[in-house]
């Protein structure tokens, strides 16, 4: 007979450190609530603030743009889908709170290695993705009382925008900017974009393609969209709203030819935290050309 | 030599240009076509007899077909533009690689080899990345095209300095100094992808893989003449370009200033396909197979080379770019993918076929 066909370690005594770190240190940390949390998702940050536990975050990511104060206060550790392991390591967390977005996994992988859990939070750009979020950070960080509290207000507020939405009988046909460098690149279906506009009581002007693409300009004309929407940070790369709409094919559309250009905060709009009813409610008005426009475009 | 030696010599040339010439009117008849289906084909529908009706009164002739507001609107600003920068940037870049193929005499030259292509890229990645929004907006869209230009064109000058001593340039040196600056540029465009976020790098990705999408007029106007020009001047070269095929000396003992054809022959290839790459970024591929397509049909005269390339290199960049803008409509393709994904192969196939490129 040959030797067994289970895999043989010949070196069993080496897994010991492995199964230490990847199991046991997780759980004793997991054991204690943390106290030394690294945010690397702008949402995830948010809901941090509003829970009122940011003095237990020691740093944040780029993304973390609200409130100001987070990245004005604490260290940053770089883009959350461009992670470097020693750097986070170097603050010592004993919790990295990441959504599914951050990267990469091989940084990720690296964390947990050292010992550090790392949440990896589901990032559904829908309501219900916005509590859901609420609660696992809320679990994550030991206070899932005052997060199903905050879960409550936010869902009421959603409730709220929601009535506030249906007040609405028509529904604007929203193109949602990225960039527009060179061809447009547009928010198309089942992004966070279209999720907002949906919201929002609009329709995204852009069907056939998931995901940000470059939009073919003359099928930007054929979408017909009554207003496009993008980040303010994004208009001014852009060269300000004149160069925008004079643009051939936004200038040929209903948007063009009204001027309807909205614009909002970057994290506001495509974040999905908290202040995602606070989003809708504003695009909502702004996409009608209602007073309380989200901010009229400089 | 006999008379009938030399009439049966005499009835070859009189062949071999019956040849050339029927090749020139078969890549402008290409030519044609090609612009009539790019102005014909596109996300909006605009029937041929519209399309005439719509250009009829742009130029003041009116026509009795009725169209719609946007279709004129999307023919003459977007459609139009854009097949005009496919025409420039598909003929410069095909008859600057001809023209550096033959300078260089390899087979390999092309606009990219001398630091114009990474040189503007960098220049542009610099842009998009380093520029404070308030930069771009003093200069209201023009600062990426404006950089990329002026990167293509200082690549060229230091490539050609490191390579010119004593008023001479070495050609070898030229085309080593260009794979360094290039070695040098793909490490600065490297560094500035790490530097970007998300939104710049969507931005420098598209750039670097080149699009004619996003073409106003009021960004095409300039680059017009600066593609036309040297675009016709290079056409007008292939004399000494068939002498500087036997070798450089040789075409110098016929009569060819030789340094002063390296010279124009560098400068005008900068300035058109720096013109032409500030729009578009950098497009692969159409430099370096269309002269070697029309070399194996037509053979090696320049005097048909030269303008061939014209005609098939924008022949060949509309079909792309028809292709890149209707295939996946909405949504748009970068054609620098495209003429990398069908030339890479077509010039594998040459190669295994041809065994190696000396016989160009």
């Amino acid at each position: 007979m040959p030797t067994s066909t289970q895999p043989r370690s010949a070196r069993p005594y080496r897994r010991i450190p492995a199964l230490l770190t990847s199991l046991l240190l997780p759980a004793l940390v997991l054991a204690t609530p943390p106290e030394r949390v690294v945010s690397v998702d702008g949402s995830l940050t948010e809901i941090v603030y509003a829970l009122g536990e940011a003095d237990r975050l020691v740093a944040v990511d780029t993304t973390s743009t609200y409130p100001p104060e987070a990245l004005a206060s604490l260290p940053n550790v770089g883009y959350m889908r461009q992670l470097s392991a020693e750097p986070i390591l170097s603050l010592s967390p004993d919790l990295v709170l990441s959504s599914s977005d951050a990267g990469p996994p091989a940084a990720l992988q690296q964390l947990r290695e050292a010992g550090v859990p790392v949440t990896g939070i589901e990032n559904d750009t829908t309501a219900q993705g916005v509590l859901d979020k609420i609660r696992a950070v809320g679990e994550a960080l030991s206070v899932s009382d005052a997060a199903a509290a905050l879960a409550e207000r936010v869902e009421a507020a959603f409730a709220e925008a929601r009535a506030d939405v249906a007040r609405y009988d028509d529904r604007p046909r929203v193109l949602c900017l990225l960039s527009a460098r060179g061809s447009p690149v547009a928010a198309g279906e089942d992004t966070a974009a279209a999720h907002l506009i949906a919201l929002a009581g609009g329709r995204n002007a852009v069907t056939g393609y998931s995901g940000y693409k470059p939009l073919n300009p003359e099928a930007a004309v054929a979408l017909r969209p009554d207003v496009i929407l993008l980040a303010d940070r994004t208009l001014k790369d852009l060269g300000g709203r004149e160069t925008l709409l004079a643009r051939p094919e936004l200038a040929a559309t209903p948007a063009g030819q009204a001027g309807r250009v909205v614009t909002m905060d970057m994290m506001l709009m495509l974040g999905f935290g908290p202040r995602t009813p606070e989003a809708v409610r504003r695009v909502a008005a702004a996409i009608r050309g209602g007073s309380e426009a989200a901010q009229a475009a400089p | 030599m006999t008379t009938a030696a030399l009439g049966a010599l005499d009835a070859l040339d009189r062949q071999r240009r019956r040849r050339q010439s029927v090749a020139l009117g078969v890549l402008a008849a290409g030519l044609v076509s090609a612009v009539l289906t790019g102005l014909g084909v596109g996300a909006v529908g605009i029937a041929p007899l519209q399309c005439l009706a719509i250009l009829g009164h742009a130029l003041g002739l009116p026509l009795p077909w009725t169209y719609e507001p946007v279709q004129e609107s999307v023919l003459l600003s977007i459609r139009l533009p854009r097949v005009v920068l496919g025409v420039l940037t598909g003929a410069s870049l095909a008859i600057s690689g001809a023209a550096l193929q033959a300078l260089f005499r390899n087979p390999l030259a092309d606009p990219g080899l001398i630091g114009i292509s990474n040189g503007a890229g960098l220049a542009a990645a610099g842009a998009i990345v380093l520029a404070p929004p308030a930069l771009a907006a003093a200069f209201g869209g023009f600062l990426l095209p404006l950089a990329a230009f002026g990167g293509a064109l200082l690549a060229t000058i230091v490539v050609y300095r490191v390579a010119t001593r004593d008023g001479r340039t070495e050609v070898a040196t030229l085309l080593l100094a260009g794979i360094a600056l290039n070695a040098i540029a793909a490490a600065g465009i490297g560094l500035l992808i790490f530097l970007s976020t998300d939104q710049q790098l969507r931005d420098l990705n598209f750039w670097l893989l080149g699009s004619l999408g996003g073409t106003t007029w009021r960004a095409l106007l300039p680059v017009i003449p600066c593609v036309v020009a040297p675009v016709a001047a290079l056409a007008m070269l292939s004399g000494p370009l068939n002498a500087l095929l036997l070798g450089e000396s040789e075409a110098g003992h016929l009569g060819v200033p030789v340094e002063r054809i390296k010279q124009a022959v560098v400068a005008l290839v900068a300035l058109s396909v720096g013109a032409g790459v500030a729009l578009t970024g950098i497009i692969a591929f159409v430099g370096l197979v269309v002269p070697h397509l029309l070399r194996l049909a037509i053979g090696p005269d320049h005097r048909v080379v030269l303008p061939g390339s014209i005609l098939l290199g924008a022949t060949l960049m509309l079909v792309a770019d028809l292709l890149a803008r209707t295939v996946v409509v909405p949504a748009e393709l970068p054609v620098g993918i495209l003429t990398s994904c069908v030339g890479g192969p077509f010039f594998l196939w040459l190669l295994m076929r041809r065994r190696g490129l000396a016989s160009w």
